[in-house]
């Protein structure tokens, strides 16, 4: 698949290097009712690369995660202050429709969740509502990139029209992440994608987030070290709705700086 | 759910700004806010047919407990009273005395439309016997002066209600124009009032030619003993059957049969109960028609899905923690249900009992095929006994009675009926309700 | 009143039977309770059920069984010409029975000895004349052989009544001396108790089951004896319905279920985009406050009885629908009952039927669907429509087929608001007819339960249960089969 380049928009004027910073938040704090679940995060995340977010449950990772594509609106309660910006953009800028951004911010969950239909609708869903194609041509052709793009095309090809509720867990899985890509985002955030996944399956979507770096922003929520350290290029560390430490992967694991940081990889706090 | 958008261009997304929202979002949010709106136009219909329902049940049936009387001082003195009980036809006698009382204090009043006593007929009615047994059940009011409140015909009362109007009244042995003049001019000097009727309330049905007689009391009463068989009945054996079902049923053939049963009898017509109740207990048993005790059967065999379907749903809610307690200390399974499972689901069976009672109060059609309709509520049961073996009506079989009488005069009293039924069926359920939330457990 | 007399000797007898099981347990154990096997109540109720149930159980098989018993006896000695042309046995049958309740009318008003009424000189003159004294109704002249058969049916009856309440207290007595001698120190009382609350347990359960026998008999018995003596292919196959009681009816079931299921369109049209949109609105949209408020409210509508319906419908929106499409507007309306009268306020009615089973239904999609199409950028309603509906089909198809069995039973709306010519017409404002209405309509008034116009109201309900039978059992299917899948 062809690389595309994402900063020719004539409106940002900026000098762009390979690793562009992609997403900057800045003093992000998230309320759900009176629970202050991210207290105050600032992070870059860089275009190209794999960012994995560690900590135990509860810490606030998939929340943040959330913030990103602007998911917890759906949750009534939910209140977030402080400035996430994508490409410089203020994401929760008045004039931003959520819907726009979802599209330029695809997600997958922490369980599989292919529609009820075919494999093909499923994969079709996203760029029919946003208008990709001009004819069913093209649409074909979107379905069948995305698959491949998914790794799971040759598993899928003969039975495009079959329901994607019958596939297995893994396959599930990277159905999920063809549907997430089909409709060409920028960032891909994950949510504990292989948490309901077998080793096996674990490995073949792990190798396909490897992949995926070449054409996105890729976050990844984790509750697997091992995994983070397998995947990730940087790494933040959440704990009790504060980030604690951001940083390359390697350095995290390695040498860690924050003593939290250290106990939690070490396995004494989890 | 056609979709167009394979054949609309597609969107020049790429590194476009988030801060301008391109044509086919604004597109999609149109068809958004329309979608929204038709849910919100949905809710609003639902609500507006509600409000119509409550507004033209209020403003016709409200009427129904208001009537029109006439108030006279009246003087029986003892010779008249020792003369007319000496006569042949009685009332007639009382009748004349009367309007000539009336007459004379027309008279006085200074009232200078023609009238005679036909006229005052038309307008109250024969009240001659009104009048016989109102001294006969008191004769120390002879000689004493008293004030007659006398309903009005129910025509008069029509008029008086806006119903009957001057336009649309054609002189007739009933009612002429010049009747209502006398009636203008009887209103003007506060002859005729208009009074809460308390005989709507307390009164039995009347027949077809006497509107403004019937009343509703006879067919609650009805109504009561109804309710007693299905309380008596539905409650112990829904309770019975909702235990068996939920605590020791095996998984077998014939626990199955008994819940697809139970779930298809929830959703049988009513009026196929009432061929029931007809052929069963009627055709094949010979109990009496028109009792109370047979619509109290028919009602039950309905209203028993219901309440084994709420009871089961409450027993299911008690923990299972509970049970293994009191097996735990050495209670029989029995023991175990009767003493701490069926104590604590008690307000939920009670709620839905009483909800499941409301829909068996409010149920007409099985009535009707056991013959609780037509001219059934004549009087008040004699005693217990003939409360549940004597032909009665029930409150909404006696609607469907005045509903489809030919005189509209009968509509007014089917919608005073409703609004009664109604105040019964609103106090059970905030019984239920309160009773839900004063006792509610969450487990 | 023998029976309730019998029911409170039995429950006297119950009662002494519980303070005596008890005495008894406790006396042989010395009066220390802690060596009886069970709580001493429980020798108690061992007594009292042993002599209730059985008492009971003779009661009701008597009860049900002495008039059938009764009946066969007295049609087998009755001479076989009191049939006459154009009559049947079953008429004679209630002539008899007539007969027996002006006889004990007479008898209990006084104006026959109970020697007069059991004499075989007793004739028709004779009857008619003490009918006509104890205030009672006389029709015609009654033969000779239908006396001696009410006479015979009197004479049986009383006997029968004796013997049930010799049996019914035989078996309590039976039973009290059971349970006295097994009863002691020993004797496992808490467990027999069980077992027989356990019993009763069963029997109220299985009442379901005998309900439901008992509409199937009454419906096949009569539906049976209806296509005895009127054709079911004429049922079946003939367009026009037109009773009457004088013989020459044509009673086709084509008129009757057109106008029932037309009725039901409609409704159906009023109440599922209604009820639909509201659920969704109500599940996906509206905040928990609004949700709090609106909900109940709609509810209500499906709390209200439904000959509340049937007035509004008569009476308000009857005359509204003339005053637009009758003869003072479009001209299209005759009179204001008529099935768009009808549809429209069962329509109503069906709205909250529809709207609550369909938001149990959405509620029940799971969020992570929803997830899945926020996160591919889809809005709140191309999630709704492409994901959560196709997603919840089976469901609201259920629901739907639920509210049109509602519809095809309800009864009240339609006597009222539908009007009483069955007609084979597209017209939506003529007054048609439905099966419900025509049940009713030949089932009340004083028809003779033998004639084919009355039995047809019987057949009628066979289809109407068979119809609304099928609906069901396929949406609770569907229904289940919906749930399971997001279990």
């Amino acid at each position: 698949m062809k690389v595309i380049d994402m900063y020719d928009a004539p409106h940002t004027g900026r000098t762009v290097t390979s690793n562009d910073i992609k997403i900057s938040a800045r003093n992000v704090n998230v309320f759900y009712g009176d629970n202050h679940a991210i207290k105050d995060v600032s992070v870059d995340i860089e275009d190209k690369m794999v960012t994995a977010f560690i900590g135990p449950s509860g810490c606030g990772k998939s929340t943040f995660l959330r913030c990103l594509n602007r998911m917890n609106d759906t949750i009534e309660s939910s209140r977030i202050e402080g400035t996430i910006c994508i490409d410089d953009e203020d994401i929760y800028d008045r004039r931003v429709d959520p819907v726009q951004l979802r599209a330029k911010v695809g997600m997958v969950f922490q369980k599989p969740n292919p529609f009820p239909k075919s494999i093909y609708d499923n994969v079709a869903y996203g760029p029919k509502i946003h208008g990709m194609a001009r004819n069913k041509a093209e649409l074909d052709e979107i379905v069948e990139k995305a698959l491949r793009r998914g790794a799971i095309w040759d598993e899928v090809k003969d039975r495009l029209h079959a329901p994607g509720t019958g596939l297995s867990g893994g396959q599930q899985q990277r159905l999920c992440i063809a549907r997430a890509v089909a409709t060409e985002p920028e960032v891909l955030l994950m949510d504990e994608p292989c948490s309901a996944l077998d080793p096996i399956a674990t490995a073949q979507v792990e190798e396909l987030i490897d992949e995926l770096r070449q054409d996105y922003s890729v976050v990844i929520v984790t509750h697997s070290m091992q995994q983070a350290a397998r995947v990730s290029q940087k790494t933040a560390f959440f704990h009790l709705g504060n980030l604690v430490e951001y940083g390359e992967t390697g350095k995290i694991f390695t040498n860690p700086e924050d003593s939290r940081t250290e106990a939690y990889i070490t396995g004494r706090i989890g | 759910m056609t979709d167009a958008s394979t054949n609309s261009a597609p969107a020049a997304r790429k590194g476009a700004s988030l801060h301008r929202t391109d044509p086919r979002t604004r597109r999609r949010n149109g068809a958004e806010r329309r979608f929204r709106l038709y849910g919100a136009a949905a809710i609003s219909m639902g609500l507006l047919f509600l409000c119509v329902l409550a507004v033209s049940i209020i403003r016709s049936g409200a009427p129904a407990f208001t009537h029109a009387v006439v108030e006279v001082e009246f003087t029986l003195s003892e010779a008249q009273f020792e003369e007319a009980e000496s006569q042949l036809l009685k009332t007639a006698v009382y009748e004349r005395y009367f309007n000539a009382a009336l007459t004379a204090q027309l008279r006085d009043a200074g009232f200078d439309v023609a009238f005679d006593e036909n006229t005052i007929r038309r307008i109250i009615g024969k009240t001659g016997g009104t009048i016989r047994s109102y001294y006969r059940a008191d004769p120390d009011r002879v000689g004493e002066s008293v004030t007659l409140d006398l309903p009005v015909s129910s025509r008069v009362n029509g008029y008086i209600k806006g119903r009957v109007t001057r336009e649309n009244l054609l002189d007739s042995r009933f009612l002429t124009q010049a009747d209502l003049d006398l009636v203008d001019a009887m209103r003007d000097r506060g002859l005729i009032e208009t009074k809460f009727n308390w005989g709507f309330l307390t009164g039995k049905d009347s027949g077809v030619d006497n509107p403004g007689g019937a009343g509703i009391g006879a067919s609650v009463v009805g109504s009561f003993f109804m309710m007693l068989v299905v309380l008596v009945l539905s409650l112990p054996i829904g309770v019975a059957a909702s235990i068996y079902l939920e605590e020791f049923a095996p998984r077998n053939w014939f626990t199955d049969m008994i819940e697809v049963n139970i779930s298809n009898l929830a959703a049988v017509p009513s009026i196929v109960f009432g061929i029931l109740g007809l052929a069963v207990f009627i055709q094949f048993m010979h109990l009496p028609q028109s009792a109370p005790l047979v619509g109290g059967l028919v009602l039950t065999l309905m209203t028993l899905p219901t309440i084994i379907i709420s009871t089961r749903a409450s027993l299911k809610a008690v923990p299972p923690s509970i049970r293994d307690a009191a097996l735990g200390v050495g209670a029989s399974k029995m023991q175990s249900v009767f003493h701490h499972v069926l104590p604590l689901a008690m307000p939920g069976i009670l709620t839905g009992t009483i909800i499941g009672l409301a829909q068996a109060l409010g149920e007409t059609a099985p009535l009707l095929l056991i013959g609780m309709v037509g001219f059934v509520a004549r009087q008040y049961p004699d005693g217990v006994v003939d409360g549940f073996l004597d032909p009665n009506s029930a409150m909404p079989a006696q609607i469907y009675t005045w509903a489809s009488r030919a005189d509209p005069a009968f509509y007014e009293k089917a919608w005073g009926g409703i609004i009664v039924l109604l105040v019964f069926l609103l106090a059970m359920n905030i019984v239920a309700i309160i009773l839900r939330r004063r006792f509610e457990r969450r487990w | 009143m023998p029976v309730l007399w019998l029911v409170l000797i039995v429950a006297t007898l119950a009662l002494g039977g519980f303070f005596a099981g008890r005495r008894r347990a406790l006396s042989d154990a010395g009066g220390d309770h802690r060596r009886l096997h069970s709580l001493p109540a429980y020798y108690g109720w061992n007594a009292a059920l042993k002599v209730a149930v059985p008492a009971a159980g003779v009661l009701t098989v008597w009860l049900l069984a002495q008039p059938l018993v009764v009946g066969l006896v007295v049609v087998g000695d009755l001479p076989q010409d009191v049939v006459t042309e154009g009559s049947s046995m079953d008429l004679v049958m209630s002539e008899v029975r007539r007969t027996v309740s002006g006889l004990e009318g007479a008898v209990a008003a006084g104006v026959m000895s109970p020697e007069e009424a059991r004499s075989p000189l007793l004739d028709a003159q004779r009857i008619s004349e003490a009918l006509r004294e104890a205030g009672q109704i006389v029709s015609g002249q009654l033969p000779q052989p239908v006396i001696s058969a009410a006479q015979q049916m009197r004479q049986l009856d009383n006997a029968g009544d004796w013997l049930m309440s010799g049996a019914a207290l035989a078996a309590a007595l039976a039973g009290l001396l059971w349970a006295l001698r097994e009863t002691g120190a020993a004797f496992r009382a808490r467990n027999a108790v069980e077992n027989g609350l356990r019993a009763v347990l069963v029997a109220a359960a299985s009442l379901a089951v005998l309900t439901t026998l008992g509409i199937v008999l009454s419906l096949i018995f009569n539906t049976v004896e209806f296509f005895r003596i009127y054709p079911a292919s004429e049922f079946f196959g003939s367009l026009t319905w037109s009773p009457s009681f004088g013989g020459r009816s044509e009673l086709g079931i084509w008129p009757l279920l057109w106008g029932t299921l037309y009725i039901s369109l409609i409704a159906l049209i009023v109440a599922v985009p209604i009820g639909l949109f509201a659920a969704i609105y109500l599940s996906e949209y509206a905040s928990r406050r609004v949700r709090s408020v609106v909900k109940p409210l709609l509810e209500v509508l499906a709390g209200i009885p439904t000959i509340v319906y049937g007035l509004f419908a008569l009476l308000t929106v009857g005359p509204l629908l003339m005053e637009v499409f009758g003869n003072e507007g479009l001209g299209w309306m005759r009179s204001g009952t008529a099935v768009m009268t009808a549809g429209l306020v069962m329509g109503i009615m069906l709205i909250p039927f529809v709207s609550s089973l369909s938001d149990d239904i959405i509620n029940a999609v799971p969020q992570s669907l929803r997830d899945g199409s926020y996160g591919l950028g889809a809005t709140q309603s191309e999630t709704i429509r492409k994901v959560i509906l196709p997603a919840a089909l089976p469901g609201i198809v259920g629901a739907i087929l639920l509210a049109t069995s509602r519809a095809i039973g309800e009864t009240m709306i339609v006597v009222l608001g539908a009007g009483a010519a069955a007609r084979l017409s597209l017209n939506p404002f003529d007054a048609m007819t439905t099966i419900t209405a025509k049940i009713v309509s030949q089932l009340t008034g004083d028809a003779d339960f033998s004639s084919p116009e009355a039995l047809v109201a019987f057949a009628l309900g066979m289809t109407l249960f068979v119809i609304t039978l099928a609906l069901n059992i396929v949406a609770l299917v569907v229904v289940r089969k919906y749930r399971e899948q997001y279990e």
